[in-house]
């Protein structure tokens, strides 16, 4: 929806040769790629393509192994950047939700503002209520989350990472978790995020959700970003063999 | 009060077996004030020596999962020495090397407290250090992801629900560590049971009164126990 823009604002997302081990095993293997301000991206690919380790270097959940990711110009993997700050503007929202099970939803959502941003208690539990509104959860406030179904949890947790109000939103498998019938109400706030012009990379299997609502496709196999292009010429002229036949198993 | 509970003994020991073993609990009557004033303190010394367990317990915890080596070492030698040796030992060791070494004196109680709360740190913190492994990861990631920072994150995201976890661990050391309070009797602190015997000695009558403390102990472990499962129920009930 938005246009690579011109050098005077630097990308939202930059990663320069990115490189991540585990051992002896290399999950990411040179990552090389920008993501500019109010895009969204789509990362797929099969099972252990590095997917997900990609996307936790982004906000530094994994630390790479060698490689330069800069946030908004800044680059995050210097030893000397504080990771916690740049984490208070890079949202993260899990596949399996981890919202805090002793709070309750409210309180879930208002406790990173008033703890890290020192937002006032009551502005902190305002917004909450606003945002809780938004992901269409508003008579649930004071609700423990063991009490709501997986949809209804992960549209929390994706208030509770707004709530931060990030420059970037990261999504590692938001559905994969869900029940059939309540991956449709997670993927539509999504949308509704990304109508704000929030930049996202969502690491997703949905390719329903990918065609429609990411600007570009990156389709990751072997550790690498083997195709970026947009889900038009994704889906309908995949350049790679490895991608049509990932693209022949998911349709 | 006591002339009631003493009538109603009275009748218990006539009509029952009790009567052959000669039971005469009308010789203590009079002491039985004295001998109730351990209670409460039993259960200071007891609540002093679990408060400060647990905060002693909880730092340990906390040097043992650090990544900073010295902490980690610490914490494991602590907890090795502490479990290492018998309670009765390090007791009589703060009770009578702290004069000889420092010049102070100190009581009996504070000896035990001391002692206690060393000695209760060092299993509790096994048992927080266990509750706060058995976390899920993803609830450290989630807040890592907001920016939240070590020390807010332990206290109000972590430690709630390890603790959380592991409060029947927990109840059942402060039940220990009460039954343990008992040995506190062997440096002079004037709890139930040195009461009992001082009693005993006086009246030479010993069975009588370490009843009556048996009965008041077992009263008193079955309401921690009681109060641990209410509170456990009220837990849970908040997922």
């Amino acid at each position: 929806m938005m246009q690579p823009q011109e050098q005077a604002t630097p990308p939202a997302i930059q990663v320069d040769r990115l490189y991540k081990s585990f051992g002896s095993l290399k999950v990411l293997r040179e990552i090389t790629t920008e993501i500019y301000k109010g895009e969204v991206v789509a990362v797929i690919g099969p099972s252990g393509c590095g997917k997900s380790t990609f996307l936790r270097c982004l906000n530094l959940l994994e630390m790479p192994t060698s490689g330069k990711i800069y946030i908004n110009g800044e680059e995050i993997t210097n030893p000397n950047t504080d990771a916690m700050r740049i984490r208070q503007n890079v949202g993260m929202v899990f596949q399996h939700f981890h919202l805090f099970p002793h709070m309750t939803v409210l309180n879930n959502i208002a406790y990173a503002p008033m703890k890290v941003k020192k937002v006032a208690k009551e502005e902190a539990r305002e917004q909450a209520r606003d945002l809780l509104g938004k992901v269409g959860l508003g008579e649930k406030a004071d609700t423990y989350p063991s009490r709501l179904s997986g949809g209804q949890k992960q549209r929390v947790a994706i208030a509770r990472a707004l709530a931060m109000n990030p420059d970037v939103m990261l999504f590692d498998e938001p559905t994969s978790a869900l029940d059939p019938e309540m991956v449709k109400e997670v993927l539509e706030v999504m949308k509704a995020v990304s109508d704000t012009g929030m930049t996202m990379a969502v690491v997703t299997h949905e390719m329903g959700f990918a065609r429609e609502v990411a600007d570009r496709i990156f389709f990751l196999d072997g550790g690498k970003i083997a195709e970026d292009a947009p889900p038009s010429e994704f889906f309908t002229a995949p350049k790679s063999d490895r991608a049509k036949q990932f693209l022949e198993k998911m349709l | 009060m006591i002339t009631l509970l003493n009538t109603s003994l009275d009748r218990f020991s006539d009509t029952f077996l009790l009567a052959q073993m000669n039971l005469d609990f009308s010789r203590i009557m009079p002491s039985l004030g004295f001998i109730l004033g351990g209670i409460v303190v039993t259960l200071q010394f007891t609540f002093l020596s679990a408060i400060l367990g647990f905060f002693w317990g909880t730092i340990l915890a906390l040097f043992k999962i650090s990544k900073f080596k010295p902490l980690y070492w610490f914490g494991m030698a602590y907890t090795s020495i502490f479990r290492g040796t018998p309670l009765l030992v390090t007791l009589s060791l703060f009770y009578f090397a702290t004069p000889q070494l420092t010049g102070y004196d100190i009581s009996g109680f504070q000896a035990g407290v001391i002692t206690f709360s060393l000695n209760s740190g060092a299993y509790v913190s096994e048992v927080i250090r266990a509750g706060i492994l058995a976390v899920d990861r993803g609830q450290q990631e989630a807040a890592l992801s907001l920016g939240v920072r070590y020390k807010p994150m332990m206290l109000d995201i972590i430690l709630p629900q390890a603790i959380k976890n592991i409060l029947p661990a927990l109840v059942n050391e402060s039940i220990a560590l009460l039954k343990d309070s008992t040995l506190v009797s062997t440096i002079g602190a004037q709890d139930l049971l040195r009461r009992a015997q001082i009693v005993g000695a006086e009246k030479y009558v010993y069975f009588e009164p370490l009843l009556i403390v048996a009965v008041i102990y077992y009263v008193m472990v079955m309401v921690l126990t009681l109060a641990a499962n209410y509170l456990e129920f009220q837990l849970r009930k908040s997922g």
